[in-house]
């Protein structure tokens, strides 16, 4: 058996009179006492957060001002606590943005169901749902805490992008448009 | 006309009564002896039971900050917040302190079924009258005191100077063990009945070698042919004597003593590492278990009272009083200030520094409790029966001696 | 004043004292005991006899009392069904009821006791000086004597509560 029996030391006379202990750990406790405290002052101080912090799901605007959701409801197919409710829209040819496929009309997520799962952001095609920095969601009713379409673009703002994918096809639209042909 | 005459009379009587200190002083020692007394007393209280209640908050801001924490830090009425600077009182947690007082006060204050109630509600009253009655036989400062012909005499600031001091003390401190016996027993419930049987065992144990150590002291102030006395105050006068060992305070005379008389004082307060009687980890909260609002507040308001008074004990017997340093006394040092001819501000100055060491202790008690674990129960047995007493009784035997020979062959010294 | 607090604390003490005996729950007379010797210590001050007072608080109070109740709560003793009285016990309660009355009425018919102004008196029992310098010199030999019927009661304790079976194992 790999049992090892340790030699206890008898304790010296000083170490059975417990003062030396006793006075070790008086001193690290008030060195302790002195030292400034770890506590975060919660409302007034916010902790850190770090990159790849999985917080409220929010939806983003591209560089240009145009949303990238294009309601194509993969996200609410997949959420599995069924957070999310879309309300699929058209764009109206006379909008700016009339080359975009496609907007939602509505976009709720009720932070109440939603668990973080961070499975919207992963299935979403236009990189449009993101988990953000945001940790901390109150209210006071339960229809507080449904972020709605304006909510959720006022907490993802705008994100950088790197595809554009808007501009080209407008650009593509644009050049067609011109050249005749497709 | 007769009224403008009254008037004019009445504006005389007025001017007449200009308040001047003396004759403060001549009002207040013209008042009959008792209500003097009874004045005194009450303030006594008035000033020690917040005392004793801001010790819990002082005990939650300790033990804040040894766990790195800031503590309670945030209440604050809203009215109160404008006031520019009112956020150190707030950091402090003081509002908190009022605000827990409000809570204990006003709560409802359950009386669990199958206890027995008489009993039940006798032991936290009976927990206050020690507490605060031991607070009568302590002096907490001292002034000259003018006599007839003119020379100064020094005067303690105590509410009952008797021979028996210190006696007196353990006399009455002995009967708060009765508080925790009875709401052990009263509460008809396991838990604080072992924190009830544990409290009677305990205190009775630390007791005897309490009593012993401080034997001693007494063996050396009360020299042959002397007053024979157990006055605190003319403890506190002997270590303020002239040359080399008549003013040194006893804790460097005899360590010892200091140190068994300070275990044991932690035992009698049921401080950490011996709260046997409440230990919370394995007796759910002891003998206050039952207990809930204003009930429990008074068996804390209690314990803090029974520490305030210990500390102070500790201090006269070992740590010189009121005087600032050792070898220099209260009356040198308002000799040097200019204000021995004043006696309200060399009592003021004796109650400040006594008080402050009083404070000092009390804090070594919160970091004494926030540092060590607890002693199991036959731990603290057998620190205090097969430790502690033969301890002390050696002390006493090599105290008896050494002052024998001291008195024999030294007289001078 | 002081006839007033004599008659009060005598009346405390003397209630008590029936509730000592006539209580059936063994904490309660305990309390009541503790309750007649606080009157005791009482009428000890308004004897100026103070240090009386005070040791009788510190010892009897402070510590035999609460021993008392150490011992009844370890042991839980409840009141229960009291033994019926036997011939004997009634034999031995007359005698000793008759003894004391014997002795009382000898005590205050026959007793001469020359009472001196009370100014007069020493008041042995009110400061500690005079009361240790008595103690030391000329009641000296009662006290030892007491002080070994103590130790002696100490030890018949020790011998009747402690085991001697397994002696060879207590070193």
């Amino acid at each position: 058996m790999a049992t090892i029996t340790v030699e206890r030391k008898p304790l010296s006379f000083l170490e059975r009179t417990y003062i030396p202990n006793v006075v070790a750990g008086l001193t690290t406790t008030f060195k302790r006492m002195i030292k400034p405290t770890e506590t975060l002052q919660y409302p007034e101080q916010r902790p850190a957060i770090p990159t790849g912090y999985r917080g409220v799901p929010t939806l983003v605007n591209d560089p240009n001002g145009r949303e990238k959701c294009v309601s194509c409801q993969l996200c609410e197919f997949v959420c599995p606590p069924k957070a999310i409710r879309i309300t699929p829209g058209e764009i109206a040819n006379d909008d700016p943005n009339a080359h975009v496929e496609k907007r939602p009309k509505a976009f709720e997520i009720d932070m109440l169901r939603c668990i973080y799962c961070g499975l919207c952001q992963e299935v979403c095609p236009e990189e449009a749902i993101f988990l953000q920095n945001q940790y901390s969601m109150t209210g006071y009713t339960r229809a507080e805490m449904v972020n709605d379409k304006a909510r959720l673009y006022e907490l993802g703002g705008t994100l950088p992008d790197q595809h554009y994918k808007w501009d080209k096809k407008k650009s593509a639209a644009e050049a067609a448009s011109h050249g005749g042909h497709h | 006309m007769t009224s403008v005459s009254e008037l004019c009379d009445l504006c005389g009587k007025i001017s007449d009564l200009r308040l001047s200190a003396s004759d403060m002083f001549d009002f207040y020692f013209d008042l009959p002896l008792w209500f003097r007394l009874v004045l005194q007393g009450t303030i006594v209280i008035l000033v020690l039971f917040p005392l004793a209640a801001a010790c819990s908050m002082a005990e939650r801001k300790i033990s804040a900050w040894i766990q790195g924490r800031p503590g309670p830090n945030r209440t604050i009425p809203p009215f109160l917040a404008w006031i520019p600077g009112i956020n150190i009182i707030r950091n402090l947690g003081l509002f908190q302190l009022a605000a827990d007082g409000g809570k204990f006060t006003f709560k409802e204050d359950p009386v669990p079924g199958n206890v027995n109630k008489f009993y039940f509600i006798l032991a936290p009253i009976l927990s206050m009258i020690p507490a605060l009655s031991t607070i009568a036989f302590v002096p907490f400062g001292a002034y000259f005191k003018t006599l007839a012909d003119g020379t100064r005499e020094l005067t303690p600031i105590i509410l009952a100077n008797t021979d028996l001091g210190l006696l007196a003390v353990f006399a009455v401190s002995s009967l708060g063990v009765y508080s925790l016996i009875l709401a052990g027993w009263a509460s008809n419930s396991k838990y604080p009945f072992l924190g009830g049987v544990r409290a009677s065992a305990q205190l009775i144990s630390y007791e005897l070698s309490m009593t012993l150590s401080i034997l001693p002291v007494f063996l050396w102030v009360n020299a042959p042919g002397g007053e024979g006395t157990l006055s605190l105050f003319n403890v506190v006068q002997t270590q303020s004597q002239p040359g080399f060992l008549g003013g040194m305070w006893y804790i460097f005379l005899m360590p010892l003593s200091a140190f068994i008389f300070l275990t044991a004082l932690f035992a009698e307060t049921n401080r950490q590492p011996f709260d046997m009687p409440e230990s919370e980890s394995d007796l759910v909260g002891g003998f206050h278990t039952e207990y809930g609002a204003f009930k429990w507040s008074l068996f804390f308001v209690a314990e803090y009272a029974h520490m305030i008074v210990g500390s102070g004990i500790f201090c006269l017997l070992f740590l010189g009083g009121w005087n600032p340093l050792p070898w220099v006394t209260l009356a040198d040092t308002a000799n040097l200030l200019g204000i021995a001819g004043i006696p309200l501000l060399m009592g003021l100055l004796g109650i400040t520094l006594f008080l402050g060491k009083v404070g000092f202790f009390i804090f070594f008690f919160m970091w004494v409790r926030w540092t060590l674990p607890r002693f199991r129960y036959d731990q603290v047995m057998n620190l205090g029966w097969k430790k502690l007493l033969p301890l002390s009784i050696a002390n006493l035997i090599f105290y008896a001696i050494a002052i024998a020979v001291k008195d024999l062959y030294f007289p001078n010294l | 004043m002081s006839d007033i607090l004599f008659h009060l604390f005598s009346l405390l003490t003397v209630a008590c004292a029936l509730g000592v005996v006539l209580n059936k729950n063994a904490v309660a007379s305990a309390l009541c005991l503790l309750v007649c010797l606080t009157g005791i210590a009482g009428l000890f001050v308004l004897l100026d006899a103070f240090l009386l007072a005070v040791l009788t608080v510190f010892v009897y109070a402070g510590a035999v009392v609460a021993l008392f109740l150490f011992i009844i709560m370890l042991l839980d003793m409840q009141g229960g069904d009291r033994k019926p009285f036997t011939k004997a016990s009634i034999v031995a309660g007359a005698a000793s009821v008759g003894l004391l009355c014997t002795g009382l009425y000898t005590f205050i018919v026959r007793g001469h006791i020359d009472s001196p102004a009370l100014s007069d008196t020493p008041a042995h029992g009110s400061s500690l000086r005079a009361y240790a310098e008595l103690l030391f010199t000329t009641y000296l030999l009662p006290v030892q004597i007491v002080g070994f019927l103590l130790l002696i009661a100490m030890l018949g304790v020790i011998v009747i509560s402690k085991k001697f079976e397994g002696l060879e194992d207590i070193k």
